[in-house]
This record gives C-alpha cells, structure tokens and sequence, in this order.
C-alpha cells in the first residue's frame, strides 16, 4: 500500500529533480517556446514543498491535491494549470484513504490525465506532456514494481516528441519548425514520473 | 548581456515597485501582482481586467486608468499571471455591474483566465471574457493553438474602455469588444530577437542580415525568416498580410508599434510607409498611433495593427483616457 509519506517523497524527489533540471528544461523551451519552463516549474515546485511542510496533509489524495493547487497559485503560462490539473484530480480521484493501493493510484492517475487532455485540448502525437504521461499512466499495472516501467514510458514518449511537429501551445506557431526538438513539457512529466519510480524504489 | 537589474527573480516586483513610486494614481500591490486604478471600484460601471506575462510594456498594467482598464495582473517575464491575481483584481475593482476579462489567446493566458473566471464566479461576480486573436501570421488555426492575441489588444482594452467609462452595461460592453476583435488584424516582423533575464540572452538566434517574418510577442520566432528587407518593403508585406485578411471597406486606425528595441526615428520612418501602402491600396487612414504599445522586452522590430473604424468606434477610441501609457482628451 502506498502511504502519505509516500507522496511527500514523491513530491520531494520530483521537486529536487526539477531544480536540478531546470536550466535543461529552459533550454529545451527556448528552443520552441519562450525559454521559461525551467525556472516556472522550479518555482511553483518550491511552492510546493514549502506549502507541505508548512502543514504536511494527512492523507494521499490531500497531498496530492494541496501540491496541485499550489502550482496553479504559483507557476503561471500553461504548465501551472495543466500540472496543477494533474495532481489536484489525480488526488481528488485518491479520495481520502490514508492509503491507497498501487492500482487505485494508476486509476487516479488516468484519471488526471484525462482532466490534463480535456483542460488542454490535446492528445497524444500534439507534442505535448500527454506525450510522456499517456503511456506512462497505460504502463502502470497496478503495481509498484510497474513504476519503473512507466518511468520508461515517459521517457520513451518524451523522446518520441522530436521528430513531431507541434499541434498545441507556443511551439504549434512555429510549424514544420517545431520538429526535431524535444517537447519540455513531456520531458518536465519524465522528470515527474522517474521521481516516482525513485520514490517506489526507495521504498522498497 | 548587460541588463539594468538586479536579479532575474525579482525584475516583476521591482518594476512594480517603481510604478508605484511613479503612478500614485494607482493601487499596485506589489506582493499579490495587481495594478488597480485608485478610484476603484467606480460605482455603476463595468470594469475591465487584463492581464498578462510581463515584459510587453507598457501593456497591460501601464493602461491602467479611467478610459481604459480598471485592473491588470502581471505575470512573470513572458508568462501568464496565476488565477489568483485575476480573482483578487475581480474582486477589487467590481461594483456590482460586472467584470470583463480580456484575454489574449496564448494557451497560458486562457487557462489562467478560464480557471479565474470559475473561482470568481464562485464568489458571486459577473463575469464575460472577450478572446483577442488578432495575428494574421498564425494562418491554419486547424493545427495550432489559433491565432495569437497581439496589437489588438489596445484597440480592445481603449474602446471597450471608453464604452465602460460611459456607464453602458457589461453586455454591450462585451458585444463591442467582440466587435473590436472582428475589426483588427496585426502582423509583426524581428529584427533582432529579445533576451529574457531568466536566460540572460537572446532566445533565438536570429543573424545580422536576416529578418523574421511573422512573430508574437513572446519573443518566439516567426513563421518565415528571409533576408534583411527595407522599411518599404517590411511595409509592403506586413500591411499586404494584414489587409489580405481584414479586406476594410472603409477607414482604418492604424497602429505602428515597435517591438521595445527599435527607436522611434525608425518606427516613425515605417509608419510612412504603412501610410503610402495603405494609400496605394485606397485604404484612408483616420488615427495613427505610434509607438512602443505591445512590446517584447527588448525587441528589435515592428507590428502594425489595422482596425476598421466605424463612427461609434473611432469615437470612443477619440474619447479621453488618462493611464501611464497612453493618454489623450480631457
């Protein structure tokens, strides 16, 4: 079963992983965007970890739902609503156990990221984050060995974003020019998701 | 690349603090990001919120001011502001007649927006948001994110803001933005791409003898680049997109704005010949407004704005207006 100390820990490990890769994830956005991703998302992640220490939830969906709206008060442009999106309804889904099953996470999770595609009006193949989190909330089997394989996933879909040529957001401007660079937003969501394996790992 | 900061985080509330110093006007809540005019909110009128990423100067927060907008909520550097600021500006500035949101149509600005709209209705406001896609260069909507908000913006917030000041009721105040919306069509060039604080340098590479045709305001690169082109030339091609799509039957105000890095001497020089293109092609130009309006930090460059100009919209873009950036009348 997965524990409330557990999503701190998630949460942490994506929090360190987004400052150390900030200036990669800005680089990546100067490419096709406007060179902001990076240093949007280490501030709304360090929202985040100042509002659960502040006054850590006591259950998994409330952490997950508290660090949601705390990127949406927080990170601005597209992503602050889009990530907030992704946790508040991943963690709402959660309901207020004070513990949930691999499985009941991976049906939270889908159902997060189905909010993030309906919020955004994407879908897979628009080079976009649904591009790291689809196949990684499919490769989630209920189980936490599963993880690891849905940190693949997203890595593999972050990666898959180069040769395509953007459909929505700032890139989609630039055209035929968008292809072969990868999508920050899908590797922002790889980040998210090898900070969960991390934490499944530590765990164990 | 030397800039006149201190640090890259703190460039917003910096600024802000200096509006404030400036402007005694207005009621800047450095802290919370919310520029509201000093008189709000003003009994019996509707009032206007924009807002938007910072470092397009003076929009949106200098247009803050009776004739214009009632509040403005900056974001960081070329970043939509957060939900709550548009909410805390609703709620400041509302007098019972109801709230506008003018929004420019980048992902970030209407996702923000549109989740403000939620939590302030919420608490009982009426509200109306009015989408401004104005950017001729953004042609297949069908695979993009649709046409940006650029120039327009102004046109927008200076008519539908002498609507409100004149007491006429969110509805009417809404439908005359929309119309507003309908009638302006932009189209800008980069000479040179604009450096953020936050990367330090320029955020595209853009070589001494090339231009970029088509831009936004974000910096982001256009959709065409070619060799450099005189100002004529620029003209020809940018006033020839414009009016390929708005096709005016009648007169047009015109707006030359410059991109932050290109001096007036120049602009001056490209507003004669949006004035000769527009002559040649029989359009009768009523107002032109010249200027660094809807900005890109930095930017060397230019974008023109066209509005057809019906008699109730050319008087209240004439009616008085008394922000930081821009003020005309009484």
């Amino acid at each position: 079963m997965l524990d409330t100390a557990f999503f701190l820990s998630w949460l942490t490990l994506a929090a360190e992983a987004v400052d150390r890769e900030a200036g990669r994830l800005t680089e990546l956005d100067s490419a096709i965007g406007d060179a902001d991703h990076g240093s949007n998302l280490r501030r709304g992640f360090a929202a985040v970890r100042a509002a659960l220490d502040a006054e850590p939830p006591a259950t998994p969906g409330a952490v997950l739902v508290l660090a949601g709206r705390q990127l949406i008060s927080s990170v601005g442009g597209a992503s602050g609503p889009l990530y907030g999106t992704l946790l508040r309804r991943t963690g709402k889904a959660l309901g207020d156990a004070p513990e949930v099953s691999p499985g009941e996470f991976a049906e939270a999770l889908r159902a997060g990221v189905a909010a993030v595609a309906e919020l955004g009006g994407a879908t897979a193949g628009d080079k976009t984050m649904l591009d790291a989190l689809e196949p990684a909330a499919a490769a989630l089997a209920g189980t936490t060995d599963s993880f690891a394989a849905a940190r693949t996933a997203a890595e593999e879909g972050a990666r898959a974003t180069v040769p395509l040529q953007a459909r929505k957001g700032r890139a989609s401007y630039l055209g035929e020019r968008s292809i072969g660079h990868r999508d920050p937003g899908a590797a922002s969501s790889a980040l998210l998701l090898a900070a969960l394996a991390q934490a499944a790992e530590d765990r164990a | 690349m030397k800039m006149l900061i201190n640090v890259p985080e703190t460039v917003v509330a910096d600024a802000l603090r200096g509006m404030a110093a400036a402007h005694p006007e207005l009621t800047v809540d450095v802290e919370r990001r919310v520029v509201v005019r000093g008189d709000a909110p003003v009994a019996g009128k509707v009032a206007l919120v924009s807002g938007g990423g910072s470092g397009h100067e003076p929009l949106h927060c200098g247009f803050v001011g009776p004739g214009m907008l009632d509040a403005a909520c900056p974001g960081e550097v070329f970043t939509s502001p957060v939900p709550d600021q548009m909410v805390r500006a609703a709620a400041a500035v509302d007098s019972g007649e109801g709230v506008l949101f003018v929004v420019k149509n980048y992902t970030g600005d209407v996702l923000n927006f549109r989740m403000a709209q939620e939590l302030a209705e919420d608490e009982g406001v009426r509200l109306a948001t009015v989408l401004v896609d104005d950017d001729v260069a953004v042609s297949d909507s069908l695979h993009t994110a649709g046409r940006r908000g650029t120039g327009a913006t102004l046109f927008v917030e200076k008519i539908a803001g002498a609507a409100a000041e004149e007491g006429a009721p969110l509805e009417r105040v809404e439908s005359l933005a929309r119309q507003v919306v309908g009638s302006c069509r932009s189209f800008g060039v980069a000479l040179g791409a604009c450096s953020t604080p936050a990367k330090g340098g320029p955020t595209f590479d853009l070589p001494p003898g090339e231009l970029e045709l088509g831009i936004g305001i974000h910096g982001e690169p256009g959709r065409e680049r070619r060799p450099m082109m005189t100002s004529g030339e620029i003209a020809d091609f940018a006033v020839g997109a414009v009016l390929e799509d708005l096709r005016p039957s009648g007169p047009v105000i015109a707006l030359v704005n410059g991109m932050g890095g290109t001096p007036l001497l120049e602009l001056y020089g490209f507003g004669a010949e949006v004035h000769r293109v527009l002559s040649e092609r029989g359009v009768p130009v009523v107002r032109t407004l010249v200027g660094n309006y809807v900005t890109s930090l930095d930017m060397a460059g230019c974008s023109v704005t066209l509005c057809r100009a019906d008699e109730e919209l050319l008087r209240l873009w004439d009616a008085p207006v008394r922000t930081p950036g821009l003020r005309w009348g009484r």
